[in-house]
């Protein structure tokens, strides 16, 4: 399994997930820090990633659009906070309109990556943190999974009773 | 997909048992402790908090410390809600990492430079 560990801070909204890879730092890094690699995983296969701007700088703008079956396109965009090649990164993660301007309607999500080495490979811990409950709000009007609805209807209809 | 079948497979299992939707029940206000809890049932006070710590793991309730006291409440919203969200991202996560392991099996293709230095190219 490359996910090796999960942990979730229901306090704090935090998702924090570390991965081992057979793979040496510099290699991983690169996922990140090249914008022809990002667009490969950041997507998932139905809606993959254009990287337009890519400047991984503090201050510095990533922005990428991610393009549907019906053609129908998604923008977003990554504003860096800080960077240290080749370990470590933080950075908001955020949605934008059709036109490429950030939309307050969508979650930011604060993202930070330490990638470091690890039994002759390379661990990588990302940590995602919503930013208030509103913007965890947002994310889950965008797309719930079925199998928790109806757990959550069960719920809502025992304590209604 | 097994990822984001887990969270709920837990909490319906936490809803599976009478004891344990009675006590979702009584602790909408968050006044009775687990001590109190157990003294409704006819039940240990071991078996009591092992229901309650299923209903914790489900997400479905939290305990805070009131002197010697552990006060249960129901959190429909809060911490709820927060487990959705968290699965969500995770699930998201799972995809991605899976997708770097199949790219970091690859021959890498030629670099583009780092931080590429676009201005005065850009569009």
């Amino acid at each position: 399994m490359t996910v090796t560990g999960v942990d979730k801070d229901f306090e704090n909204l935090t998702l924090t997930l570390t991965a081992d890879f057979a793979a040496p730092v510099e290699r991983v890094w690169r996922l990140w820090a090249d914008p022809r690699q990002l667009e490969r995983w950041w997507g998932p296969p139905t809606y993959p990633a254009t990287v337009e701007e890519h400047d991984l700088a503090p201050g510095g703008k990533v922005t990428y659009y991610m393009t549907g079956p019906e053609g129908d396109r998604h923008h977003g965009w990554w504003e860096i906070v800080s960077v240290d090649a080749p370990t470590s990164l933080e950075f908001l993660d955020g949605f934008s309109d059709s036109d490429g301007a950030p939309t307050d309607a969508m979650p930011v999500i604060t993202g930070r990556v330490r990638i470091s080495e690890n039994d002759g490979g390379s661990r990588m811990v990302v940590t995602s943190t919503f930013r208030s409950r509103e913007n965890m709000e947002q994310l889950l009007q965008m797309g719930m999974d079925e199998g928790m609805e109806g757990a959550m209807g069960q719920i809502d209809a025992l304590l209604a009773a | 997909m097994v990822v984001e079948d887990e969270p709920a497979d837990r909490l319906f299992h936490a809803l599976a048992d009478a004891t344990r939707r009675d006590i979702l029940r009584r602790s909408v206000d968050g006044e009775l402790s687990v001590s109190r809890l157990a003294e409704l049932y006819p039940m240990s006070f071991a078996a009591v908090q092992k229901h309650v710590a299923v209903l914790e793991r489900a997400g479905l309730v939290s305990k805070t410390r009131q002197g010697r006291e552990q006060l249960v409440r129901t959190r429909p919203d809060a911490v709820r809600r927060a487990r959705q969200a968290l699965d969500h991202l995770e699930s998201l996560w799972h995809g991605r990492v899976d997708r770097m392991a199949d790219l970091l099996a690859e021959p890498e293709g030629p670099r583009t430079r780092e931080a590429p230095e676009r201005k005065g190219t850009d569009r």
